[in-house]
């Protein structure tokens, strides 16, 4: 598959929030906004072009028995990092994830894509697949993002467009759910799968 | 009277699926039958309770006096990876019935992330119960661990209850598998908003 290819088949074809089903609790918990949508899914990104490069590059020399083991320990290694990162340059975003954040070791789209992909390609191929699945998701939570907001708090990207309440419960908890799930059909039904 | 309204606003107001969002992997993947979702619930109670005594204990007596706090992720992960393995050495060692029965959903749990969730809340987060805000003792954040599966269990279980009922119904094509469940887990949050203010 060319580079090029390897980065638009997450975006659809793969895509891991609407086609694949990888990494709910994320996408339904930080949607609240487009923005915290979008920063959600950078921060996932961060971690997955880099635990796909490392994991592609050691790969070759982890014996088979201590494998989930060692992807773990290296992915979470990577989630500090951006932990460090995070406190430093976006302290509010990082406030509002919160425990989001930590979280990232535990999504399985990361460690998916590893026992999927980075295992058995080179370094270079994974970090496209990483970049290619990243924008994907990070794309989709946005776009949940943007519906939750506009419909709970009548604003696009933190703009009010209207006057008046909106319907406050797409920001609580149940419109994560109905939003994601009409979403998928949509998706679905669009891309006749 | 604490420990009640600890276990109170885990299970019920603060749900730790319909609420938090933790877990909703295994909520939506294995809940299509009562009976594997209550030995998925079991499997996770237990584990649960575990790795937050283990989590609590290292994250006071030895994270914080020397100063690694940030080796928190690293830490945490590793345990209760280790932890499920152990549970489900010692299962097979002495209970090869109850191993046998949540035996496929141990290995699942080390990547559940409602077990590391629960493990970074209570030693991260100011609970109020009633009173001032406070971090929570360590009694307190094991009653909170069982309290927060209990409550994984009982919107497992509504869940699969609802999900066996939905294999009679017509489902639109586009609709079947996850979307629908998603707009019933949607349908039960709404019902679960109702609890809030009770504590």
């Amino acid at each position: 598959m060319s580079k090029f290819g390897l980065i638009t088949k997450g975006i659809i074809k793969e895509n891991p929030t609407f086609a694949l089903v990888l990494g709910m609790c994320p996408t339904i918990a930080t949607t609240t906004s487009a923005i915290n949508g979008l920063g959600m899914g950078l921060a996932t990104t961060f971690v997955l072009i880099l635990s796909n490069m490392l994991i592609a590059a050691v790969a070759p020399v982890i014996p088979a028995k201590i494998k989930i083991p060692s992807y773990i320990v290296i992915i979470a290694s990577l989630v500090t990092v951006l932990q460090f990162v995070m406190q430093a340059y976006v302290p509010d975003l990082y406030a509002t994830l919160g425990i989001f954040i930590p979280l990232i070791v535990v999504n399985c789209i990361i460690l998916g894509r590893a026992e999927a992909f980075a295992c058995k390609h080179s370094v270079l191929d994974s970090a496209m697949d990483g970049i290619g699945i990243g924008l994907g998701f990070s794309l989709s939570l946005t776009v949940i993002g943007f519906v939750r907001e506009l419909l709970g708090g009548l604003s696009i990207f933190g703009n009010r467009i209207a006057e008046g309440d909106g319907m406050l419960a797409f920001v609580l908890a149940p419109g994560g759910f109905l939003v994601l799930g009409y979403l998928m059909v949509l998706f679905r039904k669009v891309t006749k799968q | 009277m604490e420990y009640i309204i600890i276990i109170i606003s885990a299970v019920f107001v603060n749900n730790i699926l319909l609420s938090q969002f933790l877990g909703i992997c295994p909520f939506l993947g294995v809940s299509n039958k009562v009976s594997t979702a209550v030995g998925m619930s079991g499997a996770v109670c237990f584990v649960m309770a575990l790795s937050t005594l283990v989590t609590y204990l290292l994250q006071y007596y030895v994270l914080n006096p020397l100063n690694i706090g940030f080796m928190q992720t690293i830490v945490f992960i590793l345990v209760i990876a280790a932890l499920v393995q152990m549970v489900e050495i010692i299962l097979k060692k002495i209970s090869p019935s109850l191993y046998q029965a949540l035996g496929i959903y141990l290995p699942l749990i080390t990547t559940n992330c409602a077990v590391l969730g629960v493990a970074i809340l209570v030693v991260t987060k100011e609970f109020t119960f009633g009173g001032e805000p406070a971090m929570l003792n360590l009694a307190e954040s094991v009653v909170y661990a069982v309290a927060s599966a209990l409550g994984f269990g009982l919107a497992m279980t509504l869940m699969a209850g609802i999900r066996e009922q939905l294999e009679l119904a017509k489902v639109p094509e586009a609709f079947r598998g996850v979307p629908i469940a998603l707009i019933i887990a949607g349908i039960m949050a709404m019902a679960f908003m109702g609890f809030s203010g009770i504590v």
